[in-house]
């Protein structure tokens, strides 16, 4: 059964390997729903956050493909139930909704969105959440005219601990 | 070894001699055109063989490495040159061969402008490429180059591909070279685990009717003794995959043959029929396995396999031992005792009694006029007493030449397994042949897959490296012909050749050359083609529309393998 699965991958940080990770999923026709790349808890060390739907089965076998690489320091693969993660998200509104529709004001603070910026032309808000909430305030902004949306990729952490200080140090010694 | 304020290409050229190499393959041209230069003036320590096309350079340096164990080199410019390399990268990628390329990039200022003879050859590389890495500063050539060869040698071997830029090669630094012995993020060779030993020799042990399937990782582990020492301490028959023909003598009285697609008829059909299969350094590729669903259900596997990605992949192992096979086959023949397997033997006995009778006596004895592919091979295993490197193209030939050409010694079978790539044998015989002179090296080519490279002829006359060369004509591209006539209705869809005067090619590259087309004519021609310390090029005319058996029809059980 396919479902979503979260893959953390911890890399050097090198030039091209975006590229080689990404080819280990397209050569399998598979279709990535999210990518992040970002420092982690460990210097040099990045963090890809990779989510995908496809099969157990198939997710273990790509796993395996991204650790053989020669960069690749561990990768993992974690159901949702496994991870605590979030999504990030921006919308920008013209500033005369702001303030002609009195409405809006209740939907911000109801979504416990942060208001960015403001200025004459337009205002940005700013809301990190489970994608259902992200989406729920999009649809709830989108009657007013949204002039920009965007929406990151998931972050997220594992419930259980990563030990890849611990790793490192080993591969060290 | 240090170096003061040396330019980049002498910085490579240090680095290859660092490394122990004494031959590269290559074509020149604009952008590593500086590396050139410099090579110019190392010419006693590094010699560089000029092949016709990139691509016969990455053959080459393929059946360098192939023969003789260590990292095969070859050099392109940027652009035509490096996309040039591509095929034999991946062959070399799927076939787990050491390979070190080196191509040249435009300067770094211009990277990315569409510069003349641009590409993005890291971009292009990447999947086929077990590591790759573009230079773009001089201070860096040391430490990438020490790490490339350190990548490709180490566990699994691979291709690596170093791009690096004109101006890198230009600009000056101070050298210092150190061997690269370990990266943070890459275990080449997973540590043994004790109890996955002890759990592969329990089931073993248990077992009544065994079967061993090894591939190229004995070879590529150098663990020929040590696979040797355990199959005939455990008296457990064992067949091989193309890759992993020569670790055990054909001769040997455990040696069952091959297995998969064009394999022998006992090994396939009681690979269905064992209760523990013990795959050794083999990866379960779909040409071996047929279709997976009915492959050795009925059996426990275990697995010994130093690449973990490779662990249940295609076949799901009861136990996987990781592990570098020289290191773990020793532990495990400790373990198992020797059992007479008679019954289990004799099935063997009979499958190969009813595929002698069937096929094999039709290939090596014919009584039709038509020369067969076989009775080439019998010859050729005649007159080289069987101590002959056998470098085999792609096609009907190469399945022929697999199944009947014998060896006493270990990397003798050069072939292009996993890939598939025409056009390999010419460019990788010269490549057998410089990697060990001292052996006779026969490439076995079809007249198709020939004309792909044939213009490494000028490569072997050039270097008069003594390759003899032998195609195998039917004009026909013979395997696809085989498909159409057995599973498209006999429609030859651009599978006739209308060939040229093959001989007369290769008299025009001064090559001594003869075309054999009658029986009796054969010896003798065989005998001659040995007995030249030049090269020497040997035409067969073959029936032109014999077909290769047995054979498991893709997507057919290894069970339902065809005996015609």
């Amino acid at each position: 059964m396919k479902t979503n699965y979260t893959v953390s991958i911890y890399t050097e940080n090198s030039v091209g390997l975006l590229n080689r990770i990404s080819a280990i999923f397209q050569r399998r026709h598979i279709n990535i729903v999210s990518i992040t790349s970002s420092a982690s808890e460990i210097d040099d060390v990045s963090r890809f956050v990779i989510v995908v739907n496809m099969t157990e089965e198939a997710v273990k076998k790509v796993v395996g493909q991204i650790e053989k690489q020669v960069e690749v320091i561990k990768a993992f693969y974690h159901t949702d139930e496994e991870t605590i993660f979030q999504e990030s998200a921006l919308y920008k509104v013209a500033s005369k909704s702001l303030f002609e529709e009195r409405h809006i004001q209740n939907i911000i603070k109801k979504s416990h969105a942060n208001i960015v910026t403001v200025n004459t032309d337009f205002f940005v808000i700013e809301k990190t959440g489970f994608r259902q909430e992200t989406e729920q305030l999009y649809d709830d902004l989108a009657p007013y005219g949204l002039l920009q949306f965007v929406r990151s990729g998931r972050i997220s952490v594992t419930k259980s601990p990563m030990k890849i200080k611990a790793l490192l140090n080993k591969l060290k010694d | 070894m240090k170096k003061e304020n040396i330019s980049g290409s002498e910085a490579l050229i240090h680095c290859l001699l660092e490394e122990g190499v004494e031959l590269i393959y290559g074509y020149p041209g604009g952008a590593i055109m500086p590396f050139y230069d410099e090579l110019y003036k190392f010419q006693d320590k590094l010699q560089h063989v000029l092949t016709r096309h990139e691509q016969g350079a990455t053959h080459a340096a393929q059946g360098f490495a192939r023969v003789s164990g260590k990292v095969g080199v070859c050099v392109a410019t940027s652009g035509p040159g490096a996309t040039n390399l591509v095929t034999g990268i991946a062959d070399a990628m799927i076939d787990s061969t050491p390979m070190v390329c080196i191509t040249g990039q435009v300067p770094s200022h211009l990277l990315g402008s569409d510069a003349f003879q641009e590409t993005d050859i890291i971009g292009i590389s990447t999947p086929v490429t077990k590591w790759n890495y573009q230079i773009t500063d001089v201070n860096e050539i040391p430490e990438i180059m020490s790490k490339a060869f350190y990548i490709a040698r180490s566990g699994r071997p691979g291709p690596v591909l170093i791009d690096i830029t004109k101006d890198a090669q230009f600009a000056t630094a101070d050298f210092k070279y150190k061997a690269c012995v370990s990266i943070r993020s890459y275990k080449p060779v997973p540590e043994v685990n004790p109890s996955q030993i002890d759990a592969a020799a329990t089931i073993i042990s248990n077992a009544k009717k065994p079967f061993i399937v090894w591939g190229q990782g004995v070879i590529l582990g150098k663990a020929e003794e040590e696979f040797k020492a355990f199959v005939e301490s455990s008296n457990i028959p064992a067949a091989w995959t193309i890759l992993g023909v020569s670790a055990l003598p054909s001769s040997h009285p455990l040696n069952m043959g091959m297995v998969g697609m064009h394999g022998n008829y006992g090994p396939n059909v009681l690979t269905n029929e064992c209760d523990v299969l013990i795959a050794v350094g083999m990866r379960f590729d779909d040409r071996v396995t047929g279709r997976l669903d009915t492959y050795a259900k009925q059996a426990k596997v275990v697995h010994f396999e130093i690449d973990p990605a490779e662990v249940n992949k295609n076949v799901t192992a009861d136990v996987a031992v990781l592990g570098d096979v020289k290191q773990t086959l020793p532990l495990l023949t400790k373990k198992v005792a020797s059992k007479p397997y008679t019954k289990w033997f004799e099935k063997f006995k009979s499958h190969d009694k009813i595929e002698f009778d069937k096929v094999i006596n039709n290939d090596l004895n014919p009584t039709k006029e038509g020369l067969t592919m076989a009775e080439v091979l019998k010859e050729i295993n005649r007159a080289s007493l069987s101590d002959a490197v056998v470098v085999s193209d792609v096609g009907q030939h190469q399945m022929i030449a697999c199944r009947y050409a014998t060896f006493n010694h270990s990397k003798s079978n050069i072939t292009s397994g996993g890939l598939g790539t025409m056009g390999f044998a010419l460019p990788a015989a010269l490549g057998a042949k410089m990697g060990s002179p001292d052996r006779e090296v026969v490439a076995i080519i079809g007249d198709g897959g020939f004309q792909m490279t044939i213009q490494e002829l000028g490569t072997i006359f050039q270097t008069q490296a003594a390759v003899k060369v032998v195609v195998l004509n039917n004009d026909f591209l013979g395997m696809v012909r085989q498909w159409q006539q057995l599973f498209f209705d006999k429609r030859y869809a651009s599978t006739e050749m209308v060939n040229p005067d093959f001989v007369k090619i290769a008299e025009s590259y001064f090559i001594d050359a003869k075309r054999v087309t009658k029986r009796s004519e054969l010896g003798k021609a065989v005998d001659e083609m040995m007995a030249s310390d030049k090269p020497y090029f040997l035409e067969v005319c073959v029936e032109k529309e014999d077909n290769v058996f047995p054979m498991i029809p893709s997507g057919a059980s290894v069970s339902e393998i065809r005996l015609s």
